[in-house]
């Protein structure tokens, strides 16, 4: 160095970033670039919310009183089964809570019962209804009856939590069986990717919608066989993204300098590559969650989705279409369906553009 | 508004009559006066004044972050999203104007007619889907409204005039059929296409090799005879500037901090950061006599290396061919001495790096490479002892280190492999050691173990990388590019920071690079490769001094340099 300024030999000419309590994690600053989007957190906050509440169902609403006090003693028919004849009935059958003959004994001096907000499960036929079926919002229903007299709020609040579970169920197989096949693929790129490749455009190109209808033919529909068929077709797109991230990433220097310093090829593809190729994972989560929801629900539409007598969008979806007249029915759920989606896809917005690389941070 | 001149049929006519005499009174081409730029609520541009004559080379110097390229930009304001204040006078008696409080229609005829630009990188400012010739007559039909044929020939002879080769085949050709400095010159034609009074070239010769480099040089100094145009070439390149300007502006972290003529600022340089930037030069600090003793601790002997090549027509649908990247090359390193590879682009120096860490596929390779004495096996687990006596460092700091692991992680990793015997503890401790060993400390950086690359600067980057390879003790250091992403300040610390570390450790290094004085700062050896042949070697002080293959000569010549 000439008979300048003397420049250390140690420190950079760069001043030293400031020193702020631990330094944000690369996941971390994303959690609070998605905070800073009101639209995709508050959309996280209140999705959350009423995924909470639904799986609280059977206390929102359902038949059977939450709490019976009778003669002096404490029932608990949500747990458990009671014949009617406890409650002073005349048959051995389970009691229902609904007939206005146990409701009167439990408004008798002493006895006193907590039913759940809305009266109703998500089968419970109302018996008991001033209007033949479907009838219209009011107060005994809510949200009115569908055409078997089915209350709708409760089949509607059933039918989204049986929903996002699905949803939630095929996303998390989708991702796996993506990111596996994915970094198969882009990891060891060469023949192994050519053939799996190949295998991806015929597996692709076999009718999705026949097989459904082929195998609800022959097997008996549940939530399970639509969940491995389904599951069966949903993890290419998703391989595909992770594959190039693998291609891209296995290049880069640190990967080589990884390799340079001896390590397993596992630990690379878990420790190096696989936290770099997460991006389009996360960013698709919510848009492959609205995916498999509507998918259940075109399904369900069409009658081949989940066995009859399970809650269901899609099935009521399918009753609002044979009754247009009983306008709640197609309304309500399409309100329910139509908020869902917007939320996930809200938060897929605002998830995308945390995650997006060429922002710059403030 | 329509270019200055006309075209027409039979070629250019320059309406420019204007007399040596004439210019040395008109005020000048382009003034900038108090110019500020600001982005999202910070001054990125501070208070720039400084003017370009008409038929003058001025060059902006600065290092990576000094506002170089945003100072042009925000010229024709093509910086997005900032805010720019001040005046920036630009053009010849009536026709001076402000740049900066013209309207967008206005400016967009500025741009490109009267002040034209060239960049870096010409593979990604030029369409890759349309033929270059096509691009360049594209320009011609919108601003000069020629017709199509005469736009086409239009653009043959203006790639002629770049002394392109075979013009009239050239024009026909996609950009990714050209080599990086026929690109160049491609984009030069199209920036000369309107016959421009100011060129404003960023960085117009960073990403091309040491010979074309000046080439590129050569021509843009001869165009500016022949057209008269000004030329306002950013650099960080001090040699460039030297050989090219006329005057000479230093910018640092926002602001001017000198001007003056070239020959002026390089004799006596008054700012203590244009010393700085002057003084950068590596410096040769070598014991020569670092005794040879024991055998070499790297030896490779006709080593050869091939990748599989697409066969051109037909025949690449049937069998694949091969590119042979590196032919019988053989070389030694020696306990605690440097030899170092010189070759340009395409030389195979970065083939023969992965080769000697048996990165490539055994099928690619074949010879014979021994580290310490024992041979690779290409099977991971027989070569992981071998792996942790010949570690990397490689060119760019930003691709180098994983930006989701902790700086704790990146370097620890190492010793998880190879010395699994240590305690969390001990581990910790030995990278706090090798942190601070290439000078990162604690009480620089709070939480330094816990921190992200991404908080870190290049050269501080390149420590990290360079304290990952040092913490298993290695013998041999491959330094593939090690400097030539960071700038020239900076780099003379990093060279500096290898020189002790290899006195200290005893370390070999296999140091590999385009760049002549880096070379010549580091290297008791060296090899000169070309086109995958060692074409050269011996030791620096003789290949340097007495180089005898015509190669080295032009390599030496285009660096500059006197050692």
């Amino acid at each position: 160095m000439a008979a300048t300024a003397p420049v250390s030999p140690v420190a950079d000419a760069q001043v030293a970033p400031p020193a702020r309590g631990r330094p944000a994690n690369p996941w971390r600053r994303a959690w609070q670039q998605f905070r800073r989007s009101r639209l995709g957190y508050w959309s996280l906050i209140v999705f959350v919310v009423l995924f909470v509440l639904s799986l609280g169902a059977e206390v929102l609403s359902n038949d059977r009183p939450l709490v019976v006090h009778y003669n002096g003693q404490t029932y608990f028919p949500l747990l458990k089964t009671y014949p009617e004849t406890v409650f002073g009935g005349d048959f051995e059958t389970e009691t229902d809570y609904l007939d206005p003959y146990i409701r009167h004994q439990f408004s008798m001096d002493g006895n006193w019962a907590i039913y759940p907000p809305n009266p109703y499960g998500s089968q419970t036929i109302n018996y008991f209804a001033s209007e033949p079926n479907p009838s219209a919002p009011g107060r005994e229903n809510l949200l009115g009856t569908d055409d078997r007299g089915r209350d709708l709020l409760a089949q509607l609040i059933y039918g989204f939590r049986i929903s996002i579970l699905f949803a939630l169920a095929l996303t998390t197989v989708g991702v796996l069986l993506g990111i596996v096949t994915g970094a198969i693929q882009g990891f060891f790129g060469g023949k192994t990717d050519l053939a799996f490749q190949r295998f991806i455009e015929v597996w692709s190109a076999m009718p999705e919608l026949y097989l459904l209808i082929i195998f609800s033919a022959i097997l008996s529909p549940s939530l399970g066989l639509l969940l491995a068929l389904l599951s069966l077709f949903g993890w290419m797109g998703l391989s595909d993204y992770v594959r190039a991230e693998f291609l891209r990433n296995r290049k880069l220097d640190y990967v080589k300098s990884a390799r340079a310093m001896g390590v397993p090829n596992r630990q690379i593809i878990w420790r190096h590559i696989l936290p770099n190729s997460m991006v389009p994972v996360v960013t698709f989560l919510p848009f492959r969650m609205s995916g498999a929801i509507l998918a259940l629900t075109s399904l369900d539409f069409l009658g081949l989705g989940v066995p009859p007598g399970t809650p269901s969008l899609g099935e009521l979806l399918s009753q609002g279409k044979n009754n247009v007249d009983a306008w709640w029915i197609s309304l309500s759920t399409f309100g329910v369906l139509v908020l869902t989606l917007l939320l996930l896809t809200f938060m897929g917005d605002a998830l995308r553009d945390a995650l997006d690389p060429r922002r710059v941070d403030p | 508004m329509r270019c200055a001149t006309r075209w027409t049929r039979g070629g250019w006519i320059h309406e420019r009559r204007r007399t040596l005499q004439e210019q040395a009174v008109t005020a000048p081409l382009l003034e900038v006066e108090r110019l500020q730029v600001t982005l999202s609520g910070q001054a990125i541009i501070r208070d720039i004044s400084f003017a370009v004559a008409a038929g003058e080379k001025v060059a902006l110097v600065g290092e990576s972050g000094s506002g170089k390229t945003v100072t042009a930009l925000s010229l024709l304001r093509l910086f997005h999203g900032a805010q720019v204040q001040g005046h920036a006078w630009f053009g010849e008696g009536a026709e001076r104007r402000d740049l900066l409080a013209l309207g967008e229609r206005q400016l967009r005829a500025v741009r490109g007619d009267e002040i034209a630009l060239i960049f870096q990188e010409p593979m990604t400012a030029l369409n890759p889907l349309m033929p270059v010739g096509a691009q360049i007559a594209e320009v011609l039909q919108l601003k000069r409204a020629a017709t199509r044929k005469a736009a086409a020939e239009g653009a043959v002879e203006l790639l002629a005039r770049t002394g392109l080769d075979r013009p009239a085949a050239r024009a026909a050709v996609y950009p990714h059929q050209l080599s990086g400095g026929q690109r160049q010159r491609a984009m030069i034609a199209m920036a000369l296409a309107c016959n421009p009074k100011l060129l404003l070239a960023d960085e117009p010769t960073t990403a091309l090799d040491a010979s074309l480099r000046m080439q590129i040089l050569d021509l843009l100094q001869r165009l500016q005879q022949e057209t008269g145009m000004a030329i306002l070439m950013i650099t960080h390149d001090l040699n460039l500037v030297r050989r090219f300007a006329d005057r000479v502006a230093v910018m640092q972290k926002g602001r001017l901090v000198e001007q003056g003529a070239v020959e002026g600022i390089f004799a006596s340089p008054r700012d203590p950061y244009t010393q700085r930037l002057l003084a950068s030069k590596p410096r040769r600090r070598l014991d020569d006599a670092a005794a040879a003793s024991g055998p070499p601790v790297l030896q490779v002997q006709r080593l050869q290396a091939a990748y599989p090549a697409a066969l051109p027509g037909l025949a690449g649908w049937f069998r694949k061919g091969r590119f042979v990247a590196l032919r019988d090359a053989s070389l030694a390193v020696q306990p605690g001495r440097t030899l170092g590879v010189i070759g340009e682009s395409g030389s195979g120096k970065s083939t023969l790096a992965q080769a000697v860490l048996a990165l490539l596929p055994s099928r690619q390779v074949s010879g014979d490479i021994r580290v310490a004495g024992r041979e690779w096996q290409f099977r991971s687990r027989v070569d992981r002892p071998l792996r942790r006596r010949i570690q990397v460092v490689f060119q760019d700091p930003f691709s180098s280190l994983s930006p989701r692991q902790t700086v704790g992680d990146i370097v620890g990793e190492g010793l998880k492999i190879h010395f699994p015997e240590l305690s969390a503890q001990q581990r910790e401790q030995r990278v706090i050691n090798g942190l601070a060993d290439v000078g990162l400390t604690g009480q620089q950086f709070a939480h330094l173990l816990a921190r992200y690359p991404h908080e870190f600067s290049g050269g501080q980057r390149q420590r990290i990388a360079l304290a990952r390879a040092l913490v298993v003790n290695p013998e041999v250091l491959v330094l593939d590019e090690p400097t030539s992403a960071l700038d020239v300040t900076i780099q003379q610390q990093i060279l500096a920071l290898l020189q002790r570390l290899q006195q200290e450790h005893g370390l070999s290094y296999l140091l590999i690079t385009h760049d002549v004085e880096v070379v010549w700062a580091m290297a008791h050896d060296v090899i000169v490769l070309k086109d995958g042949d060692i074409v050269e070697s011996g030791s620096a002080t003789a290949v340097l001094h007495h180089p005898r293959h015509a190669y080295t000569r032009t390599l030496l010549d285009a660096a500059g340099a006197d050692f």
